[in-house]
């Protein structure tokens, strides 16, 4: 695919004319080819064996459009992939719809078409549907994507959050808040010389290890916005017990933890791309760990925490021996001012 | 491993000398002592270790006016809302303000409804961002203490340098030993010791505090941000308290000077001047502000967009002022956790994320 850096997008690539079929013919269907997205027709049609389906969707408008360790497009096909492998199912198929501003640098679609088209392979599922509008400057920030994922749920998987039960492990599968503060640092000017990279990536590929492995998985939660903490205190309260986590225990960078300490902000809030949150039965949890551990997307795996009877909190046990409570968030966290 | 606390086994060892220290203060005092941490950080230090847990039944702490969003009075907050309304005018901010209540609406609301509202973490870039910008005014506002006054001295070093003409400051900077003053001349006041903040005290340097053991017989410790540190600060106070003799103690030798930091209080000299200002609890305090010299009038917000804001209505029931005085804590605030909210902050304390009602909402126990 060879592409003009200095090509932009135009209103006219969006007006269904010859431009929109040279962008789709250019960009879109060699980076996401397959048999069911070549047919080309208004709808991809499709069959499925028997059984329990799971369907998720989101849309994708992050600022910057790339960042270390990502990009938009990365991040949408993660993001749809990790929602629907935390339910348990095997994602098989993602729609994308893309929303371009006038102006946006071909040659910056391509890379991210490329990103997304790499990690769709990576993860295994197919972009089966899309759609793309163009709309004038100003009235969108340069591209936002929307896609939408649909997965197998296996017979033999459970979740739920009334299966959790006081005395189940917590386990979380490496560092926390890397993605929401590459993410800052990128946005803000702030002087910092950090090496924090987005942790971006499709968590369907340990998962399925480890739902055909464990069976004593009782849910799973991807940690996107609003942290660890936030996630946490949405599973407390959904199954109505309480959380206890482990100050000592929770993996953060050195370096994630030294740029928060300095901006004021708690690592627990910040965004994560590729972390999610386990709860398992007591027995199996040092196994589960160990077995986390071997994977490249489990290597910095930890045991948090535990779930003890109660009515919806979660505290954090911390370093000093005291008793923390955690909240979500409510509104952006801050910088400090002082 | 999350752990900002270097060595857990050595601050248990602290903590379990505490109780017997407590117990020799109680006893000279008559009642257990009433430590004040002055600095907002240390509010959050201390919420996020779970410190004050631990202490209950041997000491109590509470927060002071250390949080530069919580002093800040409300009719300063109600300008800087107004000014965010004049369609010429960018506001340039810390992130910190956005959320605050002002009398009918906050900067937050004000940019949703099209004000131009920008975050920055620091002030230089302010002035870059003013430079690229010429068509627009951009209005820094000043709300901070001896910590932050510095880098806002610098942004006007940097504004006047490139002879910028679209970059001023609304100063509400504070000085914290005039509070400190007004505090401890309050014939009310009942604390027995004050954790002195460690980077005000960096830059003013130890003997600016000087007058609270010399003058006001309390003893005072400077300390740092780590529980470790904390605590320490905590035992030497004990310490004072149960041997009677106060001092204002460095516990922050790694970073407070007994001068300070001279070069950093020179560029506050060379742009700002003492001043009276108000305090939210407070009132006004006599020469606890900085105002923007005269001959650099040109980069005074409050002179080039005269504002008249309509006189504030106080917050009803709002105990924001008895709690940065320390009269109070956040949960015996009655609007605590029930009208006021992180979401529904009546009063800054609630949105601050150095406020005192913040840190016990966010980390504390639940109010029973």
């Amino acid at each position: 695919m060879s592409t003009n850096e200095n090509e932009l997008i135009l209103l006219a690539h969006g007006d269904g004319g010859l431009l929109t079929h040279q962008l789709l013919e250019k960009y879109f269907l060699p980076g996401f080819s397959n048999e069911l997205l070549d047919e080309l027709s208004d709808a991809s049609v499709f069959s499925m064996q028997e059984g329990r389906l799971a369907v998720s969707t989101d849309s994708f408008v992050v600022d910057p459009i790339f960042f270390p360790g990502g990009n938009i497009g990365k991040l949408a096909v993660c993001g749809t992939v990790n929602d629907i492998a935390v339910s348990g199912a095997r994602p098989l198929y993602l729609t994308a719809s893309f929303i371009l501003e006038e102006g946006l640098p071909l040659g910056e679609l391509a890379r991210i078409v490329a990103s997304m088209s790499d990690t769709a392979v990576k993860a295994g599922v197919k972009i089966i549907a899309g759609d793309t509008k163009v709309v004038g400057r100003g009235q969108a920030d340069k591209i936002f994507i929307t896609t939408t994922g649909i997965g197998l749920l296996p017979p033999q998987v459970n979740l739920g959050y009334r299966r959790l039960k006081p005395g189940d492990k917590v386990l979380v599968n490496g560092s926390l808040g890397n993605h929401g503060l590459a993410i800052l640092l990128q946005r803000e000017t702030l002087g910092l010389d950090s090496k924090v990279e987005s942790d971006c990536a499709p968590l369907n590929l340990i998962i399925e290890k480890l739902l055909k492995r464990f069976k004593s998985i009782k849910i799973m939660r991807d940690l996107t916005r609003g942290g660890l903490a936030t996630n946490a205190k949405e599973i407390a309260q959904s199954a109505r017990v309480d959380i206890w986590l482990d100050e000592q225990s929770l993996p953060v960078d050195d370096s994630v933890r030294g740029v928060t300490e300095l901006l004021g902000l708690d690592p627990l809030y910040l965004a994560n791309e590729g972390k999610f949150l386990i709860a398992a039965a007591a027995d199996e949890a040092a196994d589960l760990l160990d077995f986390m551990k071997k994977d490249s997307l489990g290597e910095n795996s930890r045991i948090i925490g535990e779930v003890r009877a109660g009515s919806g909190n979660v505290y954090l046990k911390t370093a000093l021996g005291g008793t923390r409570k955690i909240n979500m968030l409510a509104g952006a966290p801050l910088p400090r001012i002082c | 491993m999350l752990n900002n606390m270097p060595d857990p086994a050595l601050g248990q060892k602290i903590l379990a000398r505490l109780p017997s220290l407590a117990e020799k203060a109680s006893r000279r005092l008559g009642r257990p002592p009433v430590l004040m941490e002055v600095c907002g950080t240390h509010t959050m230090a201390i919420a996020k270790s779970g410190m004050r847990s631990l202490l209950a039944g041997h000491l109590e702490l509470r927060s002071g006016p250390g949080c530069p969003v919580c002093v800040t009075d409300q009719g300063d907050i109600d300008k800087m809302i107004a000014l965010a309304g004049r369609p010429e005018v960018t506001i340039a901010t810390f992130g910190d303000m956005l959320r605050v209540p002002g009398t009918d609406s906050s900067l937050e609301v004000e940019r949703a409804r099209g004000a131009r509202v920008e975050i920055f973490y620091a002030p230089a870039d302010a002035v870059e961002f003013a430079a690229g910008s010429p068509e627009k005014e951009i209005v820094f506002l000043g709300v901070g203490f001896e910590t932050t006054i510095p880098a806002v001295a610098l942004s006007l070093e940097l504004a006047v340098a490139q002879g910028l003409r679209n970059y001023s400051v609304l100063s509400s900077h504070k000085l914290v030993p005039p509070v400190m003053k007004a505090l401890l001349s309050d014939p009310e006041l009942k604390i027995d010791g004050f954790i002195l903040p460690g980077h005000v005290c960096a830059v003013t340097g130890r003997q600016a505090f000087e007058f609270i053991s010399g003058e006001y017989h309390i003893p005072a410790v400077i300390t740092g941000f780590e529980p470790l540190d904390l605590l320490a600060s905590v035992c030497l106070l004990l310490n004072q308290i149960a041997d009677g003799r106060p001092e204002t103690v460095n516990g922050y030798t790694r970073l407070v000077r007994e001068e300070g930091n001279k070069k950093a209080r020179a560029i506050m000299e060379k742009y700002f001047e003492p001043a009276d200002a108000l305090w939210r609890g407070f009132g006004l305090v006599p020469q606890s502000g900085l105002a923007l010299k005269k001959e650099y009038s040109l980069y005074d917000a409050a002179a080039r967009f005269p504002l008249q804001v309509p006189a504030s209505r106080p917050l009803i029931g709002c105990a924001c002022g008895d709690i940065l005085k320390g009269k109070l804590t956040s949960p015996q605030c009655p609007l605590f956790a029930k009208s006021c909210t992180p979401l529904n902050p009546v009063g800054p304390c609630m949105v601050s994320s150095e406020g005192a009602c913040a840190a016990y909402y966010q980390y504390e126990w639940a109010a029973k």
